[in-house]
């Protein structure tokens, strides 16, 4: 499937900067069953770029800005090239052993509700495949999928006491519970291609979580759509949570606040012919 | 409650006081020196660092609680060759923990030999996977260590801990001798005493050694966390003694993958950076992203090779209390010799065997936190009471991957200024050791920690331990 992205971030702060520093993890990379045939970072102010690879494997882009700046227009559009392979990601660039996907991180913290929700899916199974999907389910059925992005950060805790969350919170409660059942599991960001989702929902990056499965690799689990990632996702960036696997991660110096908006739009081109992005 | 049979290590057995005869001249000028004149001379030392500004703050105590470390006057002495053993045994060490580093975070060809079992790795929170790959300038990761030493007989040195993220304490081994040589002078009359005054120089060689290309002269800076961390009348100390910039993150500022310092002359690419900030609050955009102490993108110039910082993020791997009880087996994997200083015996409680051992043993053990450090969290079994020893029993069972048990030793003593006259008190030592791009370098000396109360073996500032002068002997006296 040919997916067309145009992912539009706008920065907008109340007073000038004298400078801005952001980390960027929005370029995504080529491996089996995606294959990027076109990706570009556009700033539209004076900024110096430079890409390289973090120790996740994943292309981060430093963008420097030197001030006054009241405003910072960020685009990045692309088209992936995509197939189906049943959410098993083969071929991308990780050098980490899968062992470091067991420990808890402060947003993905096993507590006793988390660890009786791992407990029955446990990797020691004679399915552990099967545990995994169900795991997935099950995350899936007890937490309500808000289309809206969650405005803060809360635990994998919190938001499966709290019982409703976005994509990423979706994706932390299956983490945490995957690592409590001993399977080593990362965040994913990427892209959603869902000209059925509301139109909202499609406006946003999307996130879900990978697990090490044995006898298999790494798999890709979507707890917030209930299924394996298919030819509809692109993805863009890993991390043991949503911190390391962030679209943007940025400083700034200045007063004031800023306000920000981001536009995504993802879009399948079946027909292959170019659909036109705004 | 004394160790028995305690070496001391000016007048030998503590119990019958045999003496060693290289330090005659050292017992005699105790034994001759009034303790009224060594009170006046250790209050007139304590009243200068006073003055200074050499004050730290315990943990747990009200902010008033910011008081000096006590000082003692009686020093303690090395010989020329049990100081050249010593030496090679660091030098063999601390090239082994930056071989490690180099290979944790690269080709991790000891968890491939299954040399230390993976996940005491990979889960560790000390090993940071958004650093895996670095290639630190000129490969080094650890350029300053302070490796804890402690003794129990002539030739009976081991290692405690190795401390190699950011060690602390140079600056008192600096001024205890400034204090010695002034209210002293005939001490260093009588021993040829090796000098520590080029300690400043050899840090500024060992930081410009490193600097991510050869240019005219580097830049180096030294990076504070401000004037409310404990240790920051180090910084300036140092910052000043080396004749480098004390900046705080506010005065860099990362452009271009560099980082350039702020002047009022305009900006300075800055090439090497002494940091005395945790790797949590180091860069905000790779860590807490709440830090206000770091500088946003200074991981990214890391990483990009165009600035040192020493130490390397992620160096703590290598002193983790988990990773200790194999420090021999990576000294040997590394170096291809047996380790020339070896560690006290360490039961691992994360193992079923070792965690019943400790139960079993817990009033003759130490017990402490994996994790832990000045001291806290620690279980002295032989001075413990009963309620200490049920509590740390209870923590045992619930959580035995947490602690690690070592037998008590019988730490060497070194006669101390009491209350009571001069008597014996058990130390340890901290000698500090430079890596840099053209070998390593061992000052002579160290900081020596002295447990003030009778019979205490815990030498931590914050649980009442004081600091002596160490004398290292240029010849044999």
């Amino acid at each position: 499937m040919r997916i067309l992205i145009s992912h539009r971030t706008e920065y907008r702060f109340t007073e000038p900067q004298a400078r801005v520093v952001q980390l960027l993890r929005m370029t995504p990379d080529s491996h089996l069953g995606q294959n990027i045939v076109d990706w570009r970072i556009e700033v539209d102010c004076d900024a110096r770029l430079k890409s390289r690879r973090d120790g996740f494997g994943n292309i981060v882009s430093m963008l420097y800005l030197e001030g006054p700046i009241e405003r910072i227009g960020l685009s990045v559009t692309g088209e992936v090239l995509t197939e189906d392979r049943a959410g098993v990601v083969n071929g991308a660039a990780n050098l980490l052993p899968a062992g470091v996907f067991l420990r808890p991180t402060e947003l993905t913290t096993a507590n006793a509700a988390i660890a009786t929700i791992g407990a029955p899916h446990g990797i020691n199974g004679s399915d552990p495949l099967g545990c995994a999907h169900s795991l997935c389910d099950e995350i899936h059925e007890r937490i309500a999928c808000t289309a809206d992005r969650s405005t803060d950060m809360r635990s994998a805790a919190e938001i499966l006491e709290a019982g409703a969350g976005c994509s990423m919170d979706m994706a932390h409660v299956l983490i945490a519970t995957a690592r409590a059942a001993g399977f080593p599991a990362r965040f994913v960001t990427g892209y959603l291609s869902d000209d059925d989702a509301a139109p909202q929902q499609r406006h946003a990056p999307h996130f879900w979580a990978e697990l090490h499965i044995p006898d298999y690799g790494w798999i890709g689990f979507d707890p917030a759509r209930e299924c394996c990632p298919d030819e509809h996702y692109v993805r863009v960036a890993i991390g043991l949570d949503y911190r390391d696997a962030a679209p943007i991660s940025g400083a700034r110096i200045g007063g004031g606040h800023e306000v920000l908006r981001v536009g995504v739009e993802v879009s399948a081109d079946a027909d292959g012919q170019l659909q036109t992005q705004n | 409650m004394a160790i028995e049979r305690a070496f001391d290590e000016i007048w030998g057995s503590s119990a019958t006081r045999e003496g060693r005869p290289e330090f005659a001249a050292l017992a005699d000028w105790i034994s001759s020196t009034p303790p009224a004149e060594l009170d006046r001379r250790q209050k007139a030392a304590e009243a200068a660092f006073r003055q200074l500004g050499i004050t730290f703050a315990v943990y747990g105590e009200e902010e008033s609680a910011e008081r000096i470390i006590p000082f003692d006057i009686v020093p303690r002495i090395f010989t020329k060759s049990e100081w050249s053993n010593l030496s090679e045994g660091l030098v063999q060490r601390v090239e082994a923990i930056n071989a490690f580093l180099a290979d944790i975070y690269g080709a991790r060809k000891i968890l491939k030999d299954k040399i230390i079992p993976e996940e005491l790795i990979l889960g560790n929170p000390q090993f940071r996977p958004m650093l895996d790959g670095a290639k630190p300038p000129h490969g080094i990761f650890a350029h300053i260590c302070g490796i804890d030493l402690v003794r129990t007989g002539p030739g009976e040195f081991w290692v405690l801990e190795d401390n190699a993220r950011t060690p602390s304490g140079v600056s008192y081994m600096l001024e205890n001798r400034e204090a010695m040589l002034r209210l002293c002078p005939e001490l260093f009359e009588m021993f040829p005493v090796q000098p520590i005054d080029s300690y400043p120089d050899s840090l500024l060689e060992t930081l410009q050694s490193v600097a991510p290309r050869p240019a005219g002269k580097p830049v180096c800076v030294l990076l504070t966390p401000g004037h409310f961390n404990s240790a920051f009348y180090e910084h300036s100390f140092l910052a000043d003694s080396m004749g480098i910039e004390l900046v705080e993150a506010a005065d860099l500022e990362v452009d271009d993958d560099m980082v350039w310092m702020r002047t009022i002359e305009g900006r300075v690419k800055v090439d090497v950076i002494y940091r005395r900030i945790d790797d949590d609050y180091i860069d905000p955009l790779v860590f807490k992203p709440d830090s206000l102490l770091g500088v946003p993108g200074l991981i990214a110039a890391y990483m990009a090779g165009n600035v040192a910082l020493v130490n390397a993020p992620g160096t703590g791997i290598a002193d983790d209390k988990a990773i200790y009880s194999y420090m021999p087996e990576i000294v040997k994997y590394y170096s291809g010799g047996e380790a020339k200083l070896p560690n006290v015996e360490t039961y691992r409680c994360r193992e079923a065997g070792a965690l019943q051992y400790t139960l079993d043993n817990l009033d003759k053990l130490v017990v402490k936190l994996v994790d832990g450090s000045g001291g806290y969290g620690m279980l002295v079994g032989p001075t413990a009471t009963k309620a200490q020893i049920e509590e740390f029993r209870a923590a045992l069972i619930k959580e035995p991957q947490r602690y690690i048990a070592q037998p008590t030793l019988a730490l060497s003593t070194v006669p101390t200024l009491t209350d009571s006259g001069v008597a014996p008190r058990h130390v340890d030592f901290r000698p500090f050791v430079l890596s840099g791009s053209k070998g390593v370098t061992i000052t002579p000396g160290g900081l020596t920690r002295v447990a003030l109360r009778e019979g205490s073996l815990v030498v931590n500032s914050s649980q009442g331990g004081g600091t002596k002068d160490s004398l290292i002997l240029a010849g044999d006296a």
